[in-house]
């Protein structure tokens, strides 16, 4: 499974949400998912599984496919809430989740 | 002997090669297994390149823009834009700027695990730009380059450190914690902004906030980098080439083509110029940043990360396009008064108005609703106008060109350490960093004991009302 971040630079927010996402995974014991960061101009749809954005370019992003947008970027609570969802969605298993 | 000396040396004259191997450093210290080191380590090296060759398309395309400005209004343009001015640079003196960098990260460590000021800088990719620029001061200044790499990376260290204290107490009202804060280039006048939105804050009639309007949704595309760059920089040389008129351009630079396709192409080709800026910039410093964040969570007790500005976007998103607009105009009445006096005409950067003005938007908003959006931008936008106007001087043989930095902290750091050379050469700079080490101490001495003071008085109201 892929998960990309997005932000409009590809740059800095995106590397962030991706080091974040990358800690939850560890924290709940998730192995096997890649995760890169990208600016919004070179995703097209297909290139991940799922996709991480901000609300600001939420509406940019909606056709990109399975598009999870956070509320705030840097809610730890609410990205690992937003990933739990989206592995499941997927059907990965978590195997952390009653500690999350 | 002297054969082997050579080879080497030419080795590590290499901006890639150094890169490459602080890129190894990183992943050496998260421990990552000898695949993924060679992977990563290669990655960057050939990312380096990649950026190298971007900087190549920006400039040739730049070039006649800088040309056909000159003729038409017999004064230099200017175009503020940090991707298109740092490659400039990096081909030149890439391997001081990457080391400042990599030490400048260090010395940011030690100022946030030893001072009040714990800000741990993860916006990468504008702390290696403003490496870039201490570095072009420093190598004007005259010194040599263990000085340029020792100094530099002290002035690098402060920059980074001090930029997001200036903006936490904005940045507070924004996020509603005191948890991160804002690490952006931009810094210095987004934190004047959020003053501006703070004085002219009415308390009989308070200014609603943005998030009440319903705005347009159609101007979403302006999220893109891409597309606004080529959009922005179109409108700009079209205009330019028409005070220019087909005759010059056609016989001096297009070569015969029609002068209106051709700087469309020029145009959109500045605009892959920096999306391959980008891209470079992504794979050098997809392998560093994480090593320094890991270092820094261990290091630094109550680090706050300062993140880049589009973490305060998700906040106020209609903020961000009041602000960027409002900040746009500020960069054309700016822009008007330069065109009137004469001097160098520092032509708005629509990047820089977008990041730095919709981070202003939402930090005005926070402090002062609408009104303090709108004014806070628009001061913005005058600031990174004018700031760039006075830099220019002091960026030695970078300074000519058709490119230049944007954001507002390398005005200010820039400006005070280039007049700083002006006024004394290198004894000023020296004595300037020493005196601002100096203080961001002073300060954290007495910021501490305010904080342990308010801290005992909470505990001892505390106790006063267990034992009532």
């Amino acid at each position: 499974m892929k998960i990309l971040t997005v932000c409009s630079t590809g740059l800095g927010s995106s590397f962030m949400t991706q080091l974040n996402i990358d800690k939850a995974l560890k924290e709940l014991g998730v192995t096997g998912v890649e995760t890169d960061h990208r600016d919004l101009g070179s995703v097209s749809p297909g290139d991940a599984d799922v996709i991480f954005v901000g609300r600001d370019i939420a509406d940019a992003a909606k056709d990109l496919g399975d598009v999870v947008v956070l509320d705030s970027l840097i809610d730890m609570k609410e990205i690992k809430e937003k990933l739990i969802e989206a592995l499941k969605r997927h059907g990965v298993a978590v195997p952390g989740e009653e500690q999350a | 002997m002297n054969g082997v000396l050579k080879v080497l040396l030419d080795i590590f004259r290499q901006p890639s090669v150094i890169v490459a191997l602080i890129s190894l450093i990183g992943l050496a210290l998260q421990r990552k297994p000898a695949t993924d080191i060679m992977k990563g380590t290669i990655r960057t090296f050939v990312g380096f390149l990649v950026l190298a060759a971007g900087a190549g398309v920006v400039t040739n395309a730049l070039d006649p823009f800088g040309d056909m400005f000159q003729h038409a209004f017999h004064v230099q343009g200017v175009v503020p834009n940090n991707e298109a001015i740092v490659g400039t640079v990096l081909v030149k003196y890439g391997s001081v700027a990457a080391l400042i960098f990599f030490f400048g990260m260090i010395v940011n460590v030690i100022l946030s695990a030893t001072s009040y000021f714990k800000y741990v800088y993860l916006s990468g990719h504008v702390a290696f730009y403003m490496a870039t620029m201490i570095t072009v001061i420093f190598v004007a200044a005259g010194f040599q380059t263990w000085q340029t790499l020792l100094w530099g990376s002290i002035a690098q260290g402060l920059v980074v450190t001090l930029s997001p204290a200036v903006v936490q107490p904005f940045m507070k009202k924004v996020t509603g914690t005191d948890d991160v804060a804002l690490g952006h280039t931009g810094g210095s006048g987004i934190a004047l902004g959020g003053l501006v939105a703070t004085l002219t804050r009415s308390k009989k009639h308070p200014s609603k906030s943005t998030e009440d309007i319903n705005f347009p949704k159609n101007l979403g595309f302006l999220r893109d980098t891409t597309v606004i760059v080529a959009l922005s920089m179109a409108v700009i040389y079209v205009i330019v080439a028409l005070f220019a008129g087909p005759a010059y351009i056609e016989s001096k630079l297009s070569n015969g083509q029609n002068f209106i396709v051709y700087v469309i192409i020029e145009a959109a080709t500045f605009s892959a110029g920096v999306y391959i800026i980008l891209a470079g910039v992504r794979v050098v410093l997809g392998e560093i940043v994480p090593a320094f964040k890991g270092i820094s969570e261990h290091l630094v007790k109550n680090a706050k990360p300062a993140l880049d500005v589009p973490v305060t976007f998700t906040f106020a998103p209609n903020a961000v396009l009041i602000g960027f607009l409002s900040s746009f105009v500020g960069g054309i009445v700016g822009m008007t008064v330069m065109a009137v006096a004469h001097t160098t005409v520092i032509i708005p950067g629509v990047v820089a108005h977008f990041m730095t003005g919709g981070a202003t938007g939402v930090i005005g908003n926070g402090a002062g609703g609408r009104r303090g959006a709108v004014l806070g931008s628009f001061v913005n936008g005058l600031v990174i106008t004018f700031l760039p106007l006075l830099l220019l001087p002091v960026l030695g043989s970078v300074g000519k060109g058709a490119a230049t930095y944007s954001d507002a902290d390398f005005g200010v750091a820039g400006i005070f350490l280039g007049y700083l050379n002006k006024a004394g050469g290198q004894i000023a700079i020296i004595a300037g960093l020493v005196i601002v080490l100096i203080l961001v101490y002073v300060a954290s001495y007495f910021l501490n004991r305010r904080k342990n003071t308010i801290a005992d008085a909470a505990d001892v109201a505390e106790k006063t009302q267990a034992t009532a």
